[in-house]
């Protein structure tokens, strides 16, 4: 066992390196910053350092599945201050659902403008009714000639007033079991009888809404998989929003953040970061984050040689949560008083204030699914206890 | 990269792992837990057989010249089979000569060492204090007088490594009456305990001050051990929730329990890759080593503990009695907290090497 990654990964980082000194230059002066990104993105794949696992016929990079590399591509962009993959809906989420699951003529349709940002999806599963029970949905679709009609609500649609298209489950099957009446289904935000309603957070910004589907038509063929077998394409979608939540680099800038408060703040004229107390709670912080980070580090080196990492793999996403929550706690200590305002006027998820980031932390543990599934997808899964509501 | 374990290092661990589980019909742990003096022979002849007691010591010694890591991945089993035993202190004293011993140091002890003709423990602070700063005995005219705490199996040992003020090593022999042990009354009977009395020791100081690593290498296998014993801990309790019936079904289907056990096993999990990279921090000589090796003995002694009083509240009475096992675990659990330095303690000395800068 070593830390070091051997010539050939090395060589690749040398690559990468030297590829981004040539092609990235940050922050130009008075150019236009957007287009500056997508140019990068467009040469960075065709490369082969982004969108590696899609074909290059949907605009991907199109290379061997290799998690240390993408480790190292990921490192070098973040070094250069480089932008890397687009993280939305449509790039993370539904992308690698229509890659296993859509027909030939949706990925040549959709994918390609999903992976770069083209169109903007939004995600409609959750209801008003839906939440941890999914599978409970309500929203039906119909068959209507050669289109489906979509009645019903959709909430914590994030995205919704900015978003081309939806990806949803809805029940077509209203007579089948509830996990085997679902399908998956995409339409256009822009269609008639759409009706996307912000709703706002405790924070007092608006990044999620509702979206209320009226007789809403998408055409027949806009369905991915088959009919009832939705629940099953989903799957694929929310297992990659599970990953993607709290990684470990998420988890170390929040605790520098941390630090950087604890430094900041003074009691009784000290700064905190010299109060015992402080330093302790800090240093218990740092044991959990430091296991997170040299855990997921062992299932990437593992993944690379085609050994299982077992449970670890379940528990990253709770990990991440509870170690959010706990400097949550501690930077709500530290702000003091000030926990008792709200944000400053002006702060915003790009520029936060002290406040703002307390109160936001919140949401790490409901985005991709709340802490208490995961608690029992775990139990289930790595523990093998007995499955909720079946006694063995 | 290549932080997952070889075949060898697997072998390794199956390997003492059978060791432990051949001796006694798989109730080595309980045997000697309850004996007098907590011997286990037939088991250290199965590690010398192994060539585990030689695992780090160089190949020219008749070791098999392997990393700490490779010590820790030993330590782990150990832990999680819960075997009898001063094996820690036994490699960190050989660790100690090899890495600070003079060439006649290495070649009358390190042979001996790996092939458990001789037997070692440690005495590295205690009481007045673990950490190498803490060291208080000196050797003056080649002698050492005074008292060395905690040492480990140290009635079945032939030497001893003390740590001396100002992070020096010494090898002292144990010859009655210049060096006299007392047995402690230690909660942990799988690692029995003695204090140490020396009164014109014959001393032979290793001549590097290797203190503050060996004392580093200490709480990495401090480490092993606690996350081997959690894990198991974390095994036997799950199991007990899936047998045991209450309400007309196992309690591991009531989601009290599931979720406590999917908490535990989140605090857990994920020290196997701490563990690995603390012993890398010294393999690898790297530059946060022995504040990553502090915060990280510091956490895992936390969750060991946390695991095993959570286990007992999850078996209800059967796990606080002396017949059954977790018991075993639990002080196993409380000796990996204190021996060292609490956690409060290793992590105010992260925070004195630099953690929050």
């Amino acid at each position: 066992m070593d830390l070091n990654l051997g010539i050939e990964y090395e060589a690749f980082r040398e690559e990468v390196a030297a590829f981004l000194a040539e092609s990235w230059r940050p922050r130009t002066p008075g150019g236009d910053r957007l287009r500056q990104e997508r140019a990068f993105r467009t040469l960075a794949t065709q490369r082969g350092y982004l969108y590696r696992r899609y074909p290059r016929r949907y605009g991907g990079g199109e290379q061997p599945d290799d998690a240390l590399k993408e480790q190292i591509i990921r490192e070098e962009l973040a070094k250069a201050g480089a932008p890397g993959e687009i993280n939305s809906g449509g790039s993370k989420l539904l992308a690698p659902t229509l890659l296993s699951w859509g027909q030939d003529w949706q990925k040549e349709r959709f994918l390609r403008a999903a992976l770069h940002g083209e169109e903007i999806w939004c995600q409609g599963y959750s209801e008003p009714g839906a939440g941890s029970d999914l599978a409970s949905i309500r929203t039906r679709a119909e068959l209507d000639g050669d289109a489906w009609v979509i009645n019903g609500q959709k909430i914590w649609t994030s995205n919704a007033a900015q978003a081309d298209f939806m990806f949803a489950l809805v029940r077509t099957e209203p007579d089948a079991p509830k996990h085997r009446g679902i399908s998956y289904i995409l339409l256009d935000m822009r269609a008639e009888g759409v009706t996307v309603r912000p709703l706002r957070q405790m924070t007092g910004e608006s990044e999620f809404n509702e979206v209320f589907l009226d007789n809403v038509r998408t055409p027949a063929d806009w369905i991915v998989g088959e009919r009832g077998q939705g629940w099953q394409v989903s799957r694929t979608t929310l297992s990659f929003e599970r990953a993607a939540v709290n990684p470990p680099p998420f988890i170390d800038a929040l605790l520098q953040r941390l630090k950087d408060v604890a430094r900041r703040r003074t009691r009784d004229g000290r700064p905190l970061i010299e109060c015992t107390d402080i330093q302790q709670r800090i240093a218990e912080i740092e044991g959990y984050a430091m296991a997170h980070r040299y855990s997921v580090m062992r299932q990437v080196s593992m993944d690379s040689v085609g050994q299982d990492p077992g449970a670890a793999a379940l528990c990253n996403k709770l990990v991440g949560t509870d170690i959010g929550q706990m400097i949550a706690r501690l930077s709500q200590e530290m702000i003091g008083e000030e926990g008792l305002l709200m944000p400053a006027p002006g702060t915003s998820r790009e520029n936060m204030d002290d406040v703002f980031w307390v109160m936001r932390s919140s949401s790490v543990a409901i985005a991709g699914g709340t802490s208490n599934i995961q608690r029992n997808i775990i139990a289930e899964r790595a523990l093998d206890l007995p499955r909720e509501g079946k006694p063995a | 990269m290549n932080f997952h374990l070889s075949d060898d290092q697997i072998a390794l661990q199956d390997a003492v792992r059978s060791c432990v589980r051949g001796i006694g019909k798989g109730q080595l742990h309980r045997a000697a837990f309850d004996s007098a003096d907590g011997h286990a022979p037939e088991f250290r002849d199965g590690l010398v057989a192994l060539g585990a007691l030689g695992v780090g010591i160089d190949q020219d010694y008749g070791g098999l010249g392997l990393k700490l890591v490779d010590l820790a991945l030993v330590c782990e089993v150990l832990g999680q089979e819960a075997a009898p035993g001063g094996y820690t202190g036994h490699v960190l004293a050989a660790l100690a000569v090899q890495v600070a011993g003079s060439p006649e140091q290495k070649q009358r002890w390190l042979p001996r060492l790996a092939d458990g003709s001789s037997i070692a423990t440690v005495a590295l602070g205690g009481a007045q204090g673990w950490e190498p700063e803490d060291w208080t005995l000196r050797v003056e005219d080649s002698k050492l007088n005074g008292a060395g705490g905690f040492a480990v199996g140290a009635d079945a040992a032939d030497l001893v490594v003390v740590g001396l003020a100002g992070g020096g090593l010494t090898i002292v022999e144990m010859a009655p009456p210049s060096v006299t042990i007392t047995p402690l009354d230690g909660s942990d009977r799988s690692r029995r305990l003695f204090d140490l009395h020396f009164t014109d020791a014959v001393a032979d100081p290793l001549p590097i001050a290797a203190g503050p690593r060996i004392y580093d290498a200490l709480l990495v296998l401090l480490c092993a051990d606690a996350f081997g014993g959690a894990s198991r801990v974390m095994e036997l309790t799950a199991d007990y929730a899936r047998t045991r019936v209450q309400f007309g079904r196992p309690i591991g289907g009531f989601q009290g329990v599931k979720h406590q056990l999917a908490n535990l096993l989140c605090e857990v999990e994920p020290c196997r890759g701490l563990l690995w990279y603390a012993a890398l921090c010294f393999d690898l000589d790297l530059a946060d080593r022995s504040r990553t090796i502090a915060l990280a003995k510091a956490h895992l002694a936390d969750r060991y503990m946390h695991m095993a009083r959570s286990a007992i509240e999850l078996h209800g009475g059967i796990g606080y009695t002396w017949e059954y096992d977790l018991q075993i675990w639990v002080k196993r659990a409380m000796f990996d907290f204190a021996y060292g330095g609490t956690p409060g303690v290793l992590r105010q000395r992260a925070v004195r090497l630099g953690c929050l800068d």
